[in-house]
């Protein structure tokens, strides 16, 4: 790939808190009109770095080139070139779409004549010209969140971050939202950074990932190559669904010959082997171990698997993401099941 | 263009603050209710000469010439109820005892009680002195002091005419000259300008200072933290906007908001409250922005150190409740002991304050306040100097 199609391109990008290093020498880059996945859990260091390439926070070391500008250098430029969905939405309640998008444009410097063009656009092309002039507070979070987007692009910006876009939303206004990110980038050309804890969704639209653990990048590829870093040396994933688990049965495992790594959540224990051979070994130990296996099966790769094979640790959140819970309380499910993991 | 563009971006920020401000309907009534509620409270409770009326006092006639009570006495008490008809602080019955009396100021029936002794006529008539005896209510001083003072002119006067009648007739010198021999002194009390003003002109000065300086020391940090909270605050700091922009546009719209609130003052005082404003009316809005211009540099501190809304609260409330009771807005500075006097020169809400009561009440003009006008100027600067550093870094965070 050539030096110009790179659009964001992190140099040991650090950061610290007092003595906690919140981001370690972070190396990566992202390609220009792609979207970039940043996973990891809770803490792990995503929101930190985004935050850096914003110019909200300064690193304490290395630095960042962002639509080629230097973020310590040249923060003005870069926050002219990028745009942000923050997961905080970013808009006042009081004031109507139209004036939320005026003011932010404004800011932007976006010329006069133009903006109002562009405002009527956004609200256009995520179907609220109806509401353009209702106060956001009396909006339900789906509507919000489609107008928390667009705001983010009213400047025309060539990078765009999104924290956790669909975090908290119905399955209808989460499919809507990914399918307009999906636009966003095969239609303009948008290049998207992209920080979830849903693993099918970063699947989904992400062309790279970066994992992210403990502030450092634990790997980073395609999709497909990270889940190939799995099975290239004949390893597979075997999962087994426990009856009545006990907290520590993925210990009980982990001794088990070829089993490389071993973690759990709740009653589904993953274990990767290396290779198939020690699928029968790892249904007998656990037998033997005292554990009432329901079901166990051998199955391709996931992130979360990759993540576990990386890290050693289990990114705890995918299995709660297949059986939702009923939510309640401001967050989404994943944030609490995340806390318990951990 | 640089400049422009700032600029630009502070008015929008000011727009956009005061736009949310405009919708908030809970806030908008609190704009009048707060005031009013303040003035009426701060006004009413503390009682002045004007709110005494008919404050039950007892009187008792012991004195008795030949079984009846003797003619000097009934004068006194006639002169007691003429000149009480001119003010009506009291209203006086007659008591039987001095016992009674007693027990009735004791229960609260009565507020005092006037004691003419047994001899009265008769001393006054061979030529001693007549005793009068005032009790009066322990428990409440202020009223207890303005009996006493309305007593001792009552008796005072009686006196006087007692004695020039005396002089008159063992003299044969006419009365003004009689009446110079026995008060060789008079005294006129007359204010510097006309009308006679009362608690509210002297509180509605002070109150709209303080309602406009504290709008901004509060309303800034507020706005921030708030923002910050809600994450809002992001958004506006990572659109190419300087900080000085952000900061600028804030104080605008609370400034804005600050002199709304004071004018609101200003009319209820003019309107309910019988307050005139004798200075010019534009030094009162000069004032009003000058104490602004003061206080930006207190808002500006105050959100760099208070990383969010709670802290801000806690800090807010240090510096207001001293400044409040200390700068002279109820209560006049001069009354405190030496070193509260002190600590109260070095607040600028005192000088504020002050030189707005000069206009308002005094009729001053600009050439009368250039002290006040100079410590806020300086203060302000000063603050601002030490404040805007403190904003640079807490926004680098």
């Amino acid at each position: 790939m050539s030096e110009n199609r790179k659009m964001i391109e992190t140099l040991e990008l650090s950061k610290k808190f007092g003595d906690f290093t919140a981001v370690d020498k972070v190396n990566f880059h992202v390609e220009e009109g792609e979207i970039f996945g940043l996973l990891g859990p809770n803490g792990a260091g995503k929101s930190t770095i985004i935050r850096m390439l914003t110019t909200l926070t300064t690193p304490t070391g290395g630095t960042a080139r962002v639509g080629g500008f230097d973020i310590l250098k040249e923060p003005e430029k870069v926050r002219e070139v990028v745009g942000i969905v923050s997961e905080k939405m970013i808009m006042y309640d009081r004031l109507t779409p139209r004036e939320n998008l005026r003011l932010f444009g404004k800011l932007y410097n976006v010329p006069k004549p133009e903006l109002e063009k562009r405002i009527d656009e956004l609200i256009e092309t995520v179907k609220m010209t109806k509401w353009a002039n209702v106060q956001i507070g009396k909006f339900s979070t789906g509507m919000k969140q489609r107008i928390n987007v667009i705001r983010a692009l009213i400047s025309m910006p060539r990078v765009v971050y999104m924290d956790e876009p669909t975090l908290g939303l119905d399955p209808a206004s989460t499919a809507e939202i990914r399918e307009f990110i999906k636009k966003l980038k095969e239609e303009q050309g948008l290049t998207i950074i992209l920080t979830t804890h849903i693993m099918n969704e970063a699947d989904m639209l992400c062309d790279h990932i970066g994992l992210i653990d403990k502030g450092k990048i634990a790997a980073i590829g395609t999709t497909s190559e990270l889940k190939s870093k799995i099975t290239e040396k004949g390893r597979t994933v075997v999962e087994l669904d426990v009856l009545n688990a006990p907290p520590d049965a993925y210990e009980r495992l982990k001794k088990v010959e070829g089993v490389v790594s071993a973690s759990q959540m709740e009653n589904c224990v993953k274990v990767i082997v290396s290779h198939e051979n020690a699928f029968q070994d790892v249904v007998d130990a656990a037998g033997k171990s005292g554990l009432k296996l329901r079901n166990a099966s051998m199955t391709l790769p996931s992130l979360e698997d990759v993540f576990l094979h990386f890290t050693g640790r289990a990114m705890v959140d995918e299995v709660k993401d297949k059986v939702p819970t009923g939510g309640g309380g401001g967050h989404g499910p994943w944030r609490s099941t995340a806390k318990r993991g951990r | 263009m640089h400049v422009k563009r700032a600029l630009s971006h502070s008015l929008w920020i000011a727009h956009k603050d005061l736009l949310e401000f405009s919708r908030n309907r809970v806030m908008l009534v609190m704009l009048f209710v707060f005031p009013l509620f303040m003035m009426m409270m701060t006004g009413y409770i503390f009682p002045s000469s004007s709110s005494l009326k008919e404050m039950p006092v007892a009187v008792v006639n012991l004195d008795s010439l030949n079984g009846t009570a003797g003619n000097d006495s009934l004068t006194f008490i006639t002169t007691l109820n003429s000149v009480n008809a001119r003010t009506g602080f009291f209203s006086f019955q007659t008591v039987g005892t001095e016992d009674e009396a007693r027990t009735k100021i004791t229960r609260g029936d009565m507020k005092g009680a006037v004691v003419i002794a047994a001899n009265f006529s008769e001393n006054l008539m061979t030529g001693k002195q007549g005793y009068v005896t005032v009790l009066y209510d322990q428990s409440n001083p202020t009223i207890s002091s303005q009996l006493m003072a309305v007593l001792d002119g009552v008796i005072n006067q009686m006196g006087t005419q007692r004695a020039v009648m005396g002089i008159n007739m063992t003299t044969g010198f006419d009365i003004s000259r009689s009446v110079s021999m026995v008060t060789p002194y008079k005294v006129t009390n007359k204010g510097t300008v006309s009308g006679n003003p009362n608690y509210f002109s002297f509180l509605a000065p002070g109150m709209m200072m303080m309602v406009v300086m504290f709008s901004v020391m509060q309303g800034l940090p507020r706005a921030i933290s708030h923002e910050k909270e809600a994450g809002t605050f992001d958004g506006i700091l990572a659109a190419p906007t300087s900080r000085f922009s952000i900061i600028m546009g804030k104080t605008i719209a609370q400034s804005v908001r600050g002199v709304i609130q004071g004018s609101v003052v200003l009319i209820l005082a003019l309107l309910l409250f019988g307050v005139n404003v004798t200075g010019p009316l534009w030094l009162v809005v000069l004032l009003l922005l000058l104490g602004i211009f003061s206080f930006i540099g207190l808002g500006i501190a105050i959100t760099s150190l208070a990383t969010d809304e709670e802290t801000a609260g806690t800090f807010m409330m240090v510096l207001q409740f001293p400044m409040m009771f200390l700068s002279g807005v109820f209560f006049p500075i001069e009354q405190m002991p030496w070193y509260m006097q002190g600590i109260s020169r070095a607040l600028p809400l005192t000088y504020a304050v002050q030189a707005m009561r000069k206009v308002v009440v005094l009729g001053a003009g600009p050439q009368d306040i250039l002290l006040e006008i100079g410590v806020l100027l300086v203060f302000g600067i000063v603050l601002l100097v030490l404040a805007i550093p403190l904003f640079k870094r807490a926004m680098a965070r």
